[in-house]
């Protein structure tokens, strides 16, 4: 394959940080380019740098043989380059087209050009096969569609490279498929595709060449062909890295959170929760697996009372579905939300103030805070969850994902939980926090807490739960222990197939003969 | 060093204004001219302690300068002429220390008000606000018909005697309405730093859908914010009206303005999560310092808005800078 894009001997500092160290980098014309490492290991800020974002300090970035300097991502657009972050940058307010067209107007200059905006972002999602309204405002979109329009708004200016940090992440597995069909089709038309993702067997089924990043520096590039998920792993992590599965769980205790017939639905009335029923013992894991869309999350918001909808939710067997949101956290019953910046941090407090907010009832018996008390229990919960911040007073802002998220978990068991709902606790963070998230989980769950995360990966699922109820479009289509589960049965039940209902029908066929 | 300077930055405002009057300005450092800025000041500053808390969760309130005047009217009319029990053909007429009580507890209910349109209806607090600057303003006109209750002396008769002492008498050679702004300062300055309300106030205004989920009531400390400006508002209208001896219906017009750009200029963020108490303070000693010198240097009037207004835009220019630098998180 030509090579298109390449970079050489790229350094990058921020202050005295080093965020990259010399690396070079190929991307390919006509194949999917994958890179992959921890979170900080430097691939996001080699991304933005192959799209303009920032310049490098030293080394050159080179197209087609030609050094070129890319002083904004505009003009690396212009240049073909064409980057879709991980992080959504669109305008809820404006409407698809608009949103397409940000900033690279069509027209003379006065006016804008509405018909063939209109024709070419038609003719751009045709080809992502994504049947999205072109006047929907995106707010209203859900955030997989989003994902597409985000792309779409990269393609529309027939960029050779494209850039995808982390494209799946909020995907469901039929968006993923599309997908993948796209990046097939655009690899046959010679674009050079940069993909970043965290999920080892996506980038083994799409990835031609794949390159390792550790520590600002580039580790290993081979073709994919050559690589393995062990081989992968291993030089992510410098070392044997990975999950090691749930021992046998021990005898379940008393059911702490009771899920009773819960249905919840949207303002036009279509359900997206259906008579759900399920149960969390303490010290039990409970997996809710199911694609983007199952209805998981509104599940969650309706337990913890962020969410109206209707059914019985007991904690304890006391019923707690009339009362508030505040009224649960006394009870102790505590949401993890999925979107942690905008549902889980506090950006203007420090590390401190982050964990300790749901606790301070406690810890201001007569109404004042005492510092020293409050920075005791704050460093007593950094210590617990191993928080990699200096103190109390670090900027929230400062740490990486994976801290971030378990200050959020830490936020929750500052108040001594009694059940914790996770909405998919392992979403934007690396292959080591997630470990270390999970093992908090665990060590949550000995403790005698009941715990029910979310999540879209079936890995995880059997791995880290005890039980796995599966999701799909609104309603439980299994509950069975993780142990000894049939995993080609479950992905069925998530895309909609109930479990058993396969044998059911078989039967009730046999019976007819 | 720049990000110092700009977290500095009202500090060194205060400081170059004062020196800046203090050599031009003729009489600026006299004991009495400088006795009668600080009662300006404080006056700025119990407006911006209110304001400082409703910022904090992301708010505004544009209603402070009506319910100064609203206030004032009612202080007045109550030591003028009592208030009517008409069910028992009845006038009484409430002690001073009765009659603040009720302007300040009216000035609580109309925060009330707002803080309801805010949480319960969902009206957006500048929208809700300019409605009660409107509404505040046409109750404290029609209260007299637009004529001013004059000589709030009260009558040792009636038992109402020693309203202007609150805001034109001394304790200890200060003038009252400064040690009242002092007292308040230190009290809401803790509050906001050592309770658990003030923490909520932060989280509320650094992310409001975080705090609800994490168990705070925000609309409850959404609510509370207004009336607390509420109240200081009314304070100021009793305050202002007992130093004038009277109570004029457009008492506290534009007054707001003051308010906002006195937290601006400490420090606050109008996004919410950012702002202290403290820097408040400074903010009106700035805005007060600045308005006083420029009379007494015959500045006409004119001037003195275009330099305040100057003021104010570079004010919020430094805090873009100071966010670009990576602007910590400040409390207290």
């Amino acid at each position: 394959m030509p090579v298109v894009l390449q970079a050489a001997g790229v350094v990058k500092s921020y202050g005295v940080t080093r965020a990259l160290r010399g690396v070079d980098f190929t991307v390919h014309g006509g194949a999917v380019n994958v890179l992959i490492g921890e979170n900080g290991a430097g691939k996001s800020t080699l991304m933005r740098i192959l799209a303009g974002v920032e310049q490098p300090d030293q080394g050159e970035l080179r197209l087609d043989g030609a050094p070129i300097s890319l002083r904004s991502v505009r003009d690396a657009a212009r240049q073909g380059i064409g980057i879709v972050f991980q992080e959504l940058n669109l305008c809820p307010n404006l409407s698809v087209v608009e949103n397409i067209f940000l900033g690279r107007r069509v027209g003379n200059g006065f006016q804008i050009d509405r018909r063939t905006e209109r024709d070419r972002a038609a003719e751009v999602l045709r080809r992502l096969k994504a049947r999205i309204d072109l006047d929907t405002l995106v707010g209203d979109l859900r955030i997989g569609q989003q994902q597409i329009v985000e792309i779409a708004r990269a393609l529309v200016e027939d960029a050779r490279i494209l850039i995808l940090d982390e494209p799946t992440s909020a995907l469901s597995e039929s968006e993923v498929a599309t997908l993948f069909e796209i990046l097939a089709e655009l690899k046959r038309n010679g674009v050079g595709i940069v993909y970043i993702s965290h999920r080892l067997e996506e980038l083994m089924r799409i990835g031609d060449y794949i390159t390792v990043m550790r520590d600002g520096a580039v580790v290993a590039s081979i073709p994919v062909a050559g690589a393995s998920i062990p081989w992968i792993v291993q030089h992510m992590l410098g070392e044997e890295g990975g999950l090691p599965s749930r021992a046998s769980s021990e005898v379940p205790g008393a059911p702490v959170l009771e899920i009773e017939d819960v249905t919840v639905r949207r303002a036009d009335g279509a359900a997206l929760v259906e008579g759900v029923s399920l149960a969390a013992r303490a010290g039990e894991i409970v997996a809710i697996y199911g694609l983007l869309g199952a209805g998981r999350t509104e599940l969650l918001e309706y337990c913890c009372g962020a969410r109206a909808g209707e059914g019985v939710v007991r904690l304890d067997g006391v019923r707690i579905d009339r009362l508030s949101i505040a009224e649960r956290v006394e009870r102790r019953l505590l949401l993890v939300p999925e979107d942690r910046q905008r549902e889980g941090l506090f950006s203007n407090l420090p590390v401190g103030s982050n964990l300790s907010l749901s606790f301070l009832s406690r810890l201001a018996p007569r109404g004042f805070l005492s510092p020293r008390e409050e920075g005791r229990a704050v460093d007593g919960m950094i210590r617990q969850l191993g928080i990699k911040a200096e103190s109390g007073e670090t900027p929230i802002t400062a740490l990486s994902g994976g801290n971030q998220q378990k200050v959020v978990i830490g936020r929750c068991l500052m108040r001594g939980p009694a059940a914790i709902l996770l909405d998919d606790p392992s979403r934007g963070i690396d292959v080591g926090a997630r470990a270390e998230v999970f093992e908090v989980m665990r060590a949550l769950s000995a403790n005698g807490i009941a715990i029910v995360f979310t999540t879209s990966d079936l890995l995880e699922a059997l791995t880290i739960a005890d039980r796995i109820v599966v999701m799909a479009t609104g309603r439980v289509t299994a509950d069975v222990a993780a142990a000894g589960a049939d995993q080609t049965a479950l992905i069925r039940a998530a895309n909609g197939v109930p479990l058993g209902s396969e044998r059911a029908s078989q039967s009730a066929t046999l019976g007819a003969c | 060093m720049a990000a110092a300077l700009i977290r500095l930055r009202a500090l060194i405002a205060l400081l170059v204004v004062f020196v800046f009057f203090a050599a031009l300005a003729p009489h600026f450092l006299s004991v009495g001219s400088l006795l009668i800025m600080a009662k300006h000041i404080a006056i700025i500053a119990v407006l911006g302690i209110g304001m400082t808390y409703v910022v904090l969760t992301g708010g505004i309130d544009l209603s402070v300068g009506s319910i100064v005047g609203l206030a004032g009217m009612v202080a007045g009319s109550l030591i003028l002429n009592g208030l009517t029990l008409t069910a028992f053909g009845l006038v009484i007429y409430p002690s001073v220390p009765l009659v603040v009580l009720i302007a300040v507890l009216l000035g609580g209910a109309i925060g009330l008000a707002n803080g309801t349109l805010v949480t319960r209806f969902g009206v957006a607090p500048f929208i809700a606000t300019l409605g009660m600057l409107y509404i505040a303003r046409g109750a404290a006109l029609l209260s007299s018909g637009g004529a001013t209750f004059p000589n709030l002396v009260g009558n040792s008769e009636l038992g109402n005697e020693g309203f202007p002492l609150l805001g034109a008498g001394h304790l200890l050679g200060i003038p009252t309405p400064v040690v009242i702004m002092t007292l308040l300062a230190l009290v809401a300055a803790f509050v906001a730093a050592r309770t658990p309300f003030g923490r909520y106030v932060y989280a509320v205004g650094g992310n409001a859908r975080a705090a609800l989920l994490s168990g705070v009531r925000v609309g409850r400390v959404k609510t509370i914010v207004y009336v607390i400006s509420g109240m200081c508002a009314a304070l100021v209208g009793v305050l202002v009206a007992s130093d004038l001896v009277s109570a004029h219906p457009a008492s506290g017009e534009t007054f707001e303005l003051s308010a906002i750009a006195a937290v601006v200029l400490g420090g606050a963020s109008l996004a919410g999560g950012r702002g202290t108490i403290g820097g408040t303070i400074i903010g009106a000693c700035v805005i007060g310092t600045l308005s006083d010198g420029m009379v007494m240097m015959g500045v006409s009037e004119f001037w003195q808005m275009v330099i305040k207004g100057t003021v104010i835009v570079a004010a919020v220019i430094l805090d873009q800078l100071q966010g670009r630098l990576g602007g910590a998180s400040d409390r207290g």
